[in-house]
């Protein structure tokens, strides 16, 4: 697993041409934000709160789409998807799917900061 | 005015994420960016900033996307303001969701820049073009707005003019649609100083303003006319020449003219142009009085026919007259109500004193309510008993600016013999009388030959006998330019004297001269020849009487005129 690319190095230099200085500041913001939203989906899993659970994977889904970082923005969008359904059965192995995968994409990133 | 590169683009998403990236890409296109992180601080920018373009988050805290755009394009009125929902939703349902909320647009995730910034440009020149178009509106707006406000004071000038007379007759009734004014209809009723009612129907040819123009002096000089008692081929002559000299070439007036007199039960119709006029008479049948002549403002007047048809009308009879808008007014299909209706329409009247209201409405009706093409004008006139007509009438037969007996005296004197004609400052003055005019051409040649006759022979005691063979006209005449320039002593003493009438006036016009005379006894219709007394002969046959006094050098001829003449 560790081997898989998680990443799409080629939108992440696209971005770094557009943000240039800012670029740092973005990866930093992903990863804090990602981490909040990671953060959020549990204590609104663990509250039933299906609503902010969809709203977080929302958020982090987005974000992950933007930065380039296909699968976990697919697990993501299972969640959402599941949440938005009110059908919460099984979404902490999502979560705990998402927890590692996000692991491994903010060590690929290490490159960039 | 904002300079067109730097376009203010409100960025409004909760995740730091995204909106980095969107600053950043909107930001390297050099345009200005506002932030906001959730709905309510979306809304509170957009008011403080006045963006120009918003991106919007459709998943927001505190207030959503769809609110947010909802109440931004309720605050925005009638500008527009486009909003690109940022989403990642894709199904159909969250889309029309955005359409619904007034998103313009979409962009969804990961951001393309190029795509992103093609929209950006795109909505800027749509927002551009709308404000263009809203203040072109707004323009047009405001001068549609000034120009109804000129229509309508133009239109109470002119109807200021235009109804300065009778249109009140009891035995007038006219329609004439608001629009019609402006397509160069014209209308206008004055009774006469004898009580006639005089009536004028235009239709300039054209539309608006410069259609309505020559309306003016047709109608100012129709009202003066008709006050003063001068007859209907005069005001016709007059109101000809006026718009011949007046209207470019190809605008003219198409017109009826009808002067009704009730004490005779006549009707004098003058048609130039429009549709046959309909007298219904009282049997039910109806008498076509079509055009004859040439429209108003055509020819001049050397070549302008002003005679116009007698009728004789019963009482009860009616005299309809009409533009073509009757004719040609059109039904939603396109179709014209045409001649076929307009007699179908008194074929099926019944009672004569609804004709009018009945053809109007079934004009009406045939246009539809929806048309706005009207443009209908339509006059009814009813003979009526002649006390009737008279008792309405306001104003008396002797208008007070109206001479009603006067005499003039005038006295040419030597000096002046070989260099002034007093023809034209006498006609002139003949002229001034109402109803006179139209003896002009007569009264010229009275006065003319009395006057060459008492210059001739009188002052001047040339024989005229000389002018019986070819020598002696030439020697004749010769002498006559000798002794006009030659001429010391003398004068022709001209007396014109009139008296008016109800019906019309005397003229008494006495030349006396400073001559010997001549036998007046010898001036008899058999021996007239021999004193080549060719104009005493014309002068004989125009006037009443022809007196001469002796020794023969004053004459007196006595000129009867009757208004109806």
């Amino acid at each position: 697993m560790s081997e898989k690319q998680l990443i799409d190095h080629e939108a992440l230099a696209g971005l770094q041409e557009v943000l240039e200085d800012d670029f740092q500041q973005l990866i930093d913001t992903f990863i804090s934000d990602s981490r909040a939203n990671l953060v959020a989906m549990q204590k609104a899993l663990a509250a039933d709160d299906s609503d902010t659970l969809r709203r977080a994977a929302h958020s982090l889904k987005g974000s992950c789409s933007n930065i380039g970082a296909a699968g976990l923005m697919q697990t993501s969008l299972d969640v959402e998807a599941r949440a938005h359904r009110g059908d919460l059965q099984g979404v902490e192995h999502l979560l705990v799917e998402l927890q590692g995968e996000f692991q491994q994409v903010q060590q690929q990133l290490e490159v960039y900061r | 005015m904002r300079d067109e590169r730097a376009i203010r683009v409100l960025i409004a998403d909760d995740t730091n994420t995204d909106r980095l990236i969107l600053e950043a890409i909107v930001r390297k296109e050099g345009h200005e960016v506002i932030s906001a992180r959730d709905g309510t601080e979306a809304l509170e920018q957009f008011e403080r900033e006045r963006p120009d373009i918003i991106l919007l988050d459709a998943l927001m805290p505190r207030m959503d996307g769809f609110e947010t755009a909802r109440r931004i394009k309720a605050l925005a009125g009638e500008e527009l303001i486009p909003i690109i929902f940022l989403t990642s939703l894709s199904d159909t349902q969250s889309l029309v969701k955005c359409l619904d909320a007034g998103g313009d647009d979409f962009i969804s995730k990961p951001y393309n820049r190029v795509i992103l910034q093609a929209k950006i440009r795109s909505f800027y020149r749509m927002r551009t073009m709308n404000r263009t178009m809203l203040e072109q509106r707004d323009q047009i707006a405001r001068h549609n707005e000034h120009f109804l406000q000129e229509q309508t004071v133009a239109k109470q000038v002119f109807d200021n003019i235009t109804s300065g007379g009778h249109l009140n007759n009891p035995n007038l009734r006219y329609f004439m649609s608001p629009l019609a004014v402006f397509n160069g209809d014209v209308m206008v009723a004055a009774t006469t100083p004898a009580g006639n009612l005089m009536v004028l129907l235009g239709d300039f040819t054209g539309h608006g303003l410069p259609a309505a123009i020559g309306a003016m002096p047709l109608a100012t000089t129709f009202y003066g006319m008709v006050g003063k008692g001068y007859s209907m081929a005069d005001i016709l002559s007059e109101i000809n020449g006026k718009l011949k000299s007046l209207l470019p070439v190809g605008l003219f007036c198409c017109a009826s003219m009808v002067e009704l007199n009730f004490r005779k039960g006549t009707a004098r119709i003058w048609n130039g142009g429009l549709p046959a006029a309909y007298i219904y008479r009282l049997g039910g049948s109806v008498e076509q009085v079509k055009s004859t002549h040439l429209p108003l403002g055509v020819v001049g007047n050397k070549d302008f026919k002003a005679d116009a048809a007698l009728y004789s009308l019963e009482e009860g009879e009616r005299l309809y007259l009409w533009s073509d808008g009757i004719h040609e007014a059109r039904n939603s299909d396109g179709d014209m109500f045409g001649e076929e209706r307009v007699m179908a329409a008194f074929a099926s009247n019944q009672t004569r004193q609804c004709m009018f209201d009945e053809l109007l409405g079934q004009v009406k009706g045939f246009i539809g309510e929806g048309e706005k093409s009207d443009d209908l004008s339509l006059i009814e006139l009813l003979m009526a008993p002649s006390s009737v007509a008279f008792n309405q009438q306001g104003q008396t037969s002797n208008d007070q600016s109206q001479l009603a007996e006067w005499s003039l005296a005038f006295e040419v004197k030597p000096s002046s013999f070989a260099i002034f004609d007093p023809l034209p400052l006498l006609l002139s003055v003949l002229l001034e009388v109402p109803g006179l005019r139209n003896h002009s051409g007569t009264l010229y040649t009275v006065i003319s030959e009395l006057y060459s006759n008492a210059l001739e022979h009188g002052v001047l005691q040339l024989d005229s006998k000389m002018k019986t063979d070819p020598n002696g006209f030439d020697r004749y005449y010769e002498l006559r330019k000798q002794r006009t320039a030659q001429v010391s002593e003398g004068f022709i003493r001209i007396t014109l004297t009139h008296q008016t009438f109800d019906e019309g006036g005397c003229l008494t016009i006495e030349v006396a001269d400073s001559g010997a005379g001549f036998e007046t006894g010898a001036l008899t219709s058999g021996n007239i020849e021999r004193y080549s007394g060719r104009g005493v002969a014309l002068v004989e046959s125009l006037c009443d009487t022809v007196e001469y006094q002796p020794p023969g050098n004053k004459v007196r001829a006595t000129y009867q005129w009757h208004r109806d003449d």
